[in-house]
């Protein structure tokens, strides 16, 4: 589908959009990352233009596959939520020493007030911790001319760059004047033929050449300062007032130019490393300057350490939620009265008919101690199903449910259970379970995958168990059987938990009543998939039959 | 000529068309010429919470997001989402309730947002051709026709 026109020729894009197109425009070779909202659609979209896009089981791998491409000078784009950073964070933090021949962006979408999220981190505190250049753009616009700048900064100082996004920047959508058409690759753009060239000081992090990587590292980054002092990209400074002047970057700018459009504003766009001279002659020439920032103190504690004063917002009332005009308003005037709660919505719920509604049933009817994970069915810890007793991260359902059982007397230890989703079982479960079959507790232990086809929780998202790829391609299918027999559980099966409800019940029953592991796939499509899922499947009958006859064509040849 | 910033708050519950209806709406404004941001959440919505949506268009729009009490219309897609929302409503703001919408004369009970939408197109100053043109820019062909049908019926439900 190609958006809306108007009549000067501009788009009308979501800032996740709007990055889809720039990487498409800048000749983007590889796209990966591992679904998560509110980054999701930016590969979708990219893909759906005719860029090269993929998923990853999680987002240490998206980090680790780019890297690797952009060894060989490939232009890579890397997308995840700011919890997936956690997660392919060991990468990064090595990656800024060794740098990159091609350009590396990692998009990373941070979610402040916590619209799908189990924590509204702050990834700003990435930048400085794993000194990784970083841009943070405004709206659309700014998102898709920025992007073509962070890539620029990548290759000319060989250092992955951070693009740092929240919801309301991905999902807003805004007017964008495009460089070239809808999806095409400017025949000007060239970028150079990926090819590999030794240089193994610059690229193996062992101590003899990670101590001058380091060095080099932090040259870069003076370095990028200085030219941001100068060439202060995506900088723009809006005159107004002197009494009162606004720093702010990222969705706040906008937010502030509503709250009080009397002032003047510096608005950043390359906030790591900061251009503290521009930003301290700004803060000189206004009576009162505020910093209008989400979450985290970030950019404040950075000005206060040089010695700018600028007023910072009250982190008691203030970090905690997005901001909007009227919370940016008050912060303006300090007021820091109590904030009047939203009215309460309609909180969401599992679909009628959806799978999970029927396994949570069955373990909340055996009295069970249910480990949980992140995806669509964390929503059977609310009423009236309250079948869930704890979720923190992908993948922690088996080790948390583990580590109840190694503690808890018998009888308590007997009724454990850790439920995980397929997705997020191939993104973090695999080394629970080694865990599992290598420290086994005494009581044994239960894994409940809840395979219901697809990444539902995102918007229904492909992922190495269903057998296809980002576009839908079919390719070899990861089977949870199989892996858990070859990790060593003795007891593996798969039932369908809605229509063999008895049969469900009742394994998971003589499961707990042992002391072995078991793993237990439920497994039965998600309702809001299932008519593309079957249709998917029948396709996939085809295509099977046709891999099959090649490879007998092949080994007849031999 | 809509001057400065005209607010549109699209609300519903997740399957509703809410998010669907915003998209159309701002695709309209912008075909006319206006500058136009639109601001959602994804997400944990979608699994039949409450939904909201903001269209701001007009000659200059700063945050995608309608601050307090601002919105000159309030455009809701499910009754039971009034009292939630209401509140976001100027004093002289316009509140669209889908109970406005007779949904047995619709083509089916799915095109009560283009209902809607036809309803609020009553009170907006945009080109005929363009509402028309973003209604079949944002659904399926197949769609087309009932669309055609039930943004009449909205348009004829303005009392």
């Amino acid at each position: 589908m190609t958006p809306s026109k108007d009549p000067k020729g501009r788009l009308l894009l979501s800032g996740n959009e709007a990055i889809a197109l720039s990487a498409r425009h800048l000749g983007v070779a590889l796209g990966t990352g591992y679904p998560g909202t509110p980054s999701t659609e930016i590969l979708e979209n990219f893909t759906a233009m005719g860029g090269k896009a993929q998923w990853a089981p999680n987002e240490k791998v998206a980090a680790e596959v780019a890297l690797g491409a952009a060894f060989a000078k490939a232009r890579v784009l890397v997308t995840m939520k700011h919890v997936g950073l956690n997660v392919a964070a060991d990468t990064l933090f090595t990656m800024t020493y060794s740098g990159v021949q091609g350009g590396y962006v990692l998009v990373v979408a941070d979610d402040p007030g916590m619209a799908s999220s189990q924590n509204e981190q702050d990834s700003r505190n990435y930048a400085v911790a794993a000194g990784i250049p970083m841009f943070e753009p405004a709206d659309s616009q700014d998102a898709y001319d920025l992007l073509r700048i962070a890539f620029e900064t990548s290759e000319c100082w060989q250092i992955p760059v951070l693009f740092r996004l929240t919801t309301r920047v991905c999902h807003s959508k805004s007017p964008v004047q495009p460089l070239a058409p809808w999806g095409e690759i400017p025949a000007e753009m060239s970028v150079p033929a990926p090819t590999f060239e030794r240089n193994i000081s610059s690229r193996v992090m062992m101590p003899a050449f990670a101590k001058p990587a380091h060095r080099r590292l932090r040259s870069k980054l003076a370095e990028i300062q200085v030219w941001n002092e100068t060439e202060a990209p995506g900088l723009l400074e809006i005159p107004g007032s002197k009494s009162l002047g606004i720093i702010a970057a990222g969705i706040c700018v906008h937010h502030a130019q509503d709250a009080a459009p009397e002032a003047s504003v510096l608005k950043l766009g390359m906030t790591y490393p900061l251009p503290i001279e521009r930003i301290r002659a700004f803060a000189a020439k206004v009576s009162t300057c505020v910093v209008v920032e989400e979450n985290d103190p970030w950019l404040a504690n950075m000005l206060h350490a040089e010695g700018i004063p600028v007023f910072a917002k009250n982190d008691a009332i203030y970090r905690f939620g997005e901001l909007n005009v009227d919370r940016v308003r008050r912060i303006i005037a300090q007021d820091n009265s109590e904030e009047m709660p939203p009215p309460r919505g309609k909180p969401p719920e599992l679909c009628p008919g959806c799978p999970h509604r029927s396994t949570f049933a069955a373990l909340k009817e055996l009295d069970c101690i249910i480990s949980g994970d992140i995806g669509c069915y964390t929503l059977a810890a609310l009423p009236p199903l309250a079948a869930m007793d704890m979720m923190i991260d992908m993948g922690a359902s088996i080790g948390m449910g583990l580590g109840l059982r190694h503690v808890l007397p018998r009888e308590q230890a007997k009724r454990v259970v850790s439920v995980i989703g397929d997705s997020t079982f191939l993104h973090s479960g695999l080394t629970g379970i080694v865990d599992m079959a290598y420290n086994v507790p005494e009581t044994g232990h239960v894994v409940v995958i809840l395979d219901n086809g697809t990444t539902a929780m995102t918007g229904q998202q492909e992922h190495p168990g269903t057998g296809r790829k980002l576009a839908g391609e079919f390719t070899h299918r990861v089977k949870y059987e199989e892996i858990a027999r070859g990790v060593g559980i003795p007891n593996v099966m798969t039932i369908n938990p809605v229509k063999e409800k008895e049969r469900f019940k009742q394994a998971v029953a003589d499961a707990l009543a042992k002391d072995e592991l078991t793993l237990i796939v439920a497994q039965s499509p998600c309702v809001l998939a299932v008519s593309r899922i079957t249709a998917a499947e029948k396709e996939r009958k085809v295509w099977e039959a046709e891999q099959t006859k090649c490879t007998l064509a092949q080994g007849g040849a031999q | 000529m809509i001057v400065d910033t005209l607010n549109i708050r699209f609300a519903g519950l997740g399957g509703t068309g809410t998010i669907k209806a915003s998209d159309v709406m701002a695709d309209a404004a912008f075909r006319s010429g206006y500058e136009v941001k639109k601001a959602e959440v994804h997400g944990m919505s979608q699994r039949g919470g409450s939904v909201s949506s903001d269209v701001r268009f007009g000659t200059q729009v700063h945050s995608p997001m309608i601050p307090e009490k601002s919105c000159d219309f309030l455009v809701v897609l499910e009754d039971s989402q009034v009292a939630v929302v209401q509140g976001g409503l100027r004093p002289d703001g316009v509140l669209l309730a889908s109970s406005a919408i007779d949904m047995a004369k619709l083509p089916s009970a799915k095109a009560l947002n283009v209902a809607m939408l036809g309803l609020l197109s009553t009170y907006l100053d945009l080109p005929r051709e363009n509402w028309d043109a973003a209604l079949r820019a944002n659904f399926a062909p197949k769609l087309h026709e009932a669309n055609a049908q039930a943004f009449e019926i909205g348009r004829a439900a303005r009392k």
